[in-house]
């Protein structure tokens, strides 16, 4: 079962590249995410079972992060059909600076959207440390061509900045993950093996200094690839010039693989007695984002931008969660989810706009709740759920990060966090609800205005599901993210 | 000794590489680097190399030494471009403050405390060492190929520092960490090979468009 899991989308991919037939292909990779879905949803009854040893296994934190990529892969496969529908394969004039490109091949960019997949499956299933680290690092090179779908000069810009951001960052991980080799071995040369569960129970072996040091490597190397600030600068670059659908799978699915990273080395930590150490360093982390994002969403004239500043502020908020330990570690987990599906949603609806009004600018676009009804409606909806309006699901999981901060007497903590989360409010206010509003704006011709099923289907069920997690966390979840919760202290 | 002097000639080359500003020449030295790595991977296996030693040294110079090299001066040769330009730190300043690290490096690899004596002392300093000069290189030069050959020079310091002091690392993982990094160079090749085509150099100072506030 695990293996299909991870050469389904292999094999997809090779096939894809080599189709011909654009509608075969497309329905490949619907048909894959599909199946993916279901041997996902299958690994909630029904145990994976274990490769290579051990070394790759499902656990808590693996499934439910695999969960959350499994869905939202499964939304943007059915919306990128809608959208390579769109896409001229021709060569066109760029709506920014009139400059003439085109696409990529379609082929190439679909093998790597399920090449791409297939490398977060590995990130989700690794429990050795090796492995870990080539997992994420082929998560970057197989999306680098994804963010370069549109050949001008501006996308690889932002692709180039990834590649070499996050490669360096990773390249440090690395150097993280050797020095935890030195703390697993001791002075006759007997080593604990690197994998997860081995680490965890004989953790009191670890040689102190050295696993700090490791801890400390692989969060500045993961926490790149997360895009935690000051490390994040790759990252609205890449939101911004990535097609949405694109830019959905990396804010909602790519940043939590980075965050597993860390969340497993933070594992090895509160079991070897040294958690407050990392919790510390999560906490300034997880401030400094959310302050960051907050001077940076006021005032952005670009709204995917102020997406992805968006996403720098909720990985903020993971890392605060985590730091804070104890009831905060399952706001934060809930978190991921509820943020993973807001965010995906909310780039999937901007997608939509951006294919109407040609225009990224929050200025320009006006008046889209008339032009276009269901993704106004949706634009709004999302807009509130992300900047945590009750009765949607990100309301819930960061109050549960407020309440532990509060229970834990980290008063100043806490109301840093509230006066942070009240500026992005306002904030992304102006921004989004000028766009929604109003007579429509800009030189837009009616046609472009139609909505088809496959742009507003995958955002609207992701909006169900943000609304329904809000108002009742299902049993099954509850318990995967408490025992996920559990490994963290 | 065949470990000591291969770092002692990692070292020495990650120091001229500071100072070089013919880019083919760049190229060579990392080129020689990627060669002293396979040196290295089997100077340390000592008098019994196994089978999977000599496979991986192989592995690597054919990777490092001869491959990477030949598809950097590929698209060097594309490029037309033959200087690095307007370094932000010149050559000279440059090989100054790499001594100093090297320095830096020596006074603090002697106060790590290491739980077993690695195979030489050389090892951590060198591997710091040549770490922080790729980090050096990558932020203050501006040719986008440059910046490729400093991502590969970081990588040879980390690798320095696995193969002196981490010993049992299993084929899978070891293949895996290659693999990534041939896949990122080639994707980088690819990438340079673009903006080549696209701005006609490939000086990544012009690659600042893309900002918040655009004064």
């Amino acid at each position: 079962m695990l293996l299909a899991l991870l050469t389904i989308p292999v094999a997809a991919a090779v096939a894809t590249y080599f189709m011909k037939n654009d509608v075969w292909r497309r329905a490949t990779l619907v048909v894959t995410a599909l199946v993916h879905t279901a041997l996902t949803a299958g690994s909630w009854s029904i145990p994976l079972g274990s490769l290579l040893g051990g070394w790759l296994l499902l656990d808590a934190p693996g499934r439910l992060f695999l969960s959350i990529t499994s869905v939202l892969f499964l939304g943007a496969a059915v919306y990128s059909v809608g959208y390579l529908r769109r896409e001229s394969p021709d060569v066109r004039r760029d709506f920014e600076e009139g400059l003439l490109f085109s696409n990529e091949p379609e082929a190439t960019f679909t093998a790597c959207l399920l090449l791409f997949l297939a490398a977060m499956t590995f990130v989700c299933v690794s429990q050795r440390f090796g492995l870990l680290w080539v997992a994420i690092e082929a998560t970057t090179l197989t999306s680098a061509p994804l963010i370069y779908f549109h050949r001008h000069h501006r996308s690889l810009e932002a692709t180039w900045k990834y590649l070499l951001i996050c490669s360096v960052g990773i390249a440090l991980a690395l150097l993280g993950n050797f020095f935890l080799a030195v703390a697993a071995s001791d002075q006759i040369g007997n080593a604990v093996p690197l994998v997860l569960g081995d680490l965890v129970r004989q953790a009191g072996q670890l040689h102190a200094p050295w696993l700090r040091a490791a801890f400390l490597l692989l969060l500045v190397g993961y926490g790149t690839k997360m895009g935690l600030a000051p490390l994040h600068t790759w990252l609205p670059d890449a939101h911004s010039e990535a097609p949405s659908v694109v830019s959905a799978l990396l804010s909602g699915c790519l940043l939590n693989c980075a965050f597993l990273g860390i969340l497993r080395i933070q594992e090895v930590c509160v079991a070897a007695g040294e958690g407050a150490f990392g919790r510390d360093l999560l906490v300034i982390f997880g401030l400094m984002s959310i302050g960051l994002a907050a001077v940076f969403i006021a005032g952005q004239a670009d709204y995917k931008r102020m997406l992805a500043y968006s996403s720098v502020e909720h990985m903020g908020i993971l890392a605060l969660g985590v730091g804070l330990g104890g009831a905060a570690t399952f706001g934060a987990l809930l978190h991921a989810v509820n943020h993973s599906l807001t965010k995906a949603m909310l780039f999937l609806v901007a997608g939509n706009i951006l294919a109407a009004y040609r225009s990224k600018s929050t200025t320009d676009v006006r008046g889209v709740l008339r032009l276009l009804p269901i993704s106004g409606v949706l634009w709004i909806t999302g807009f509130l759920a992300i900047t945590g309006s009750p009765p949607f699901g990100p309301f819930l999981s960061e109050l549960t990060i407020l309440k532990g901060a509060l229970d834990q007497g980290r008063t100043a903590i806490a109301v840093t966090y509230l006066a942070l989360l009240a500026v992005v409010f306002i904030g992304m206010t102006t921004a989004v609800l000028r766009m929604a509003q109003g007579p429509v704006g800009g030189d837009v011709s009616r046609d472009r205005g139609r909505e088809s099923v496959l742009s507003v289907l995958p955002p609207a069920i992701l909006a169900v599901l943000v609304l329904v997690l809000g108002l009742y966390v299902p049993q099954a979840l509850r318990g995967l993210i408490e025992e996920a919760a559990r490994t963290l202290g | 000794m065949w470990v000591d002097t291969t770092l002692v000639f990692l070292a020495l080359s990650s120091l001229l590489l500071l100072g070089s500003s013919r880019l083919s020449r760049c190229v060579r030295i990392v080129a020689f680097q990627g060669v002293l790595l396979g040196v290295l991977t089997m100077a340390v296996a000592q008098h019994d190399p196994s089978l999977r030693t000599i496979f991986f040294a192989l592995a690597i110079v054919a990777l490092k030494g001869v491959g990477f090299p030949w598809l950097l001066s590929r698209v060097l040769r594309e490029s037309e471009v033959h200087r690095e330009v307007d370094p932000l730190v010149g050559y000279i300043v440059s090989m100054l403050l790499g001594t100093l690290t090297l320095a830096l490096s020596f006074w603090l690899s002697a106060r790590l405390p290491l739980p077993a004596p690695p195979l030489s002392s050389l090892v951590v300093p060198v591997a710091f060492f040549t770490t922080l000069a790729g980090l050096f290189l990558i932020v203050t030069r501006r040719a986008a190929l440059t910046q490729v050959l400093a991502y590969l020079v970081l990588e040879n310091g980390i690798y320095v520092f696995g193969v002196g002091l981490v010993h049992g690392t299993p084929m899978v993982v070891e293949l895996g960490i290659l693999l990534d990094v041939f896949v990122a160079v080639f994707v980088m090749g690819i990438a340079i090979f673009h903006i080549n085509r696209e701005f006609d150099h490939i000086d990544t100072e012009q690659l600042t468009i893309l900002r918040d506030w655009t004064p």
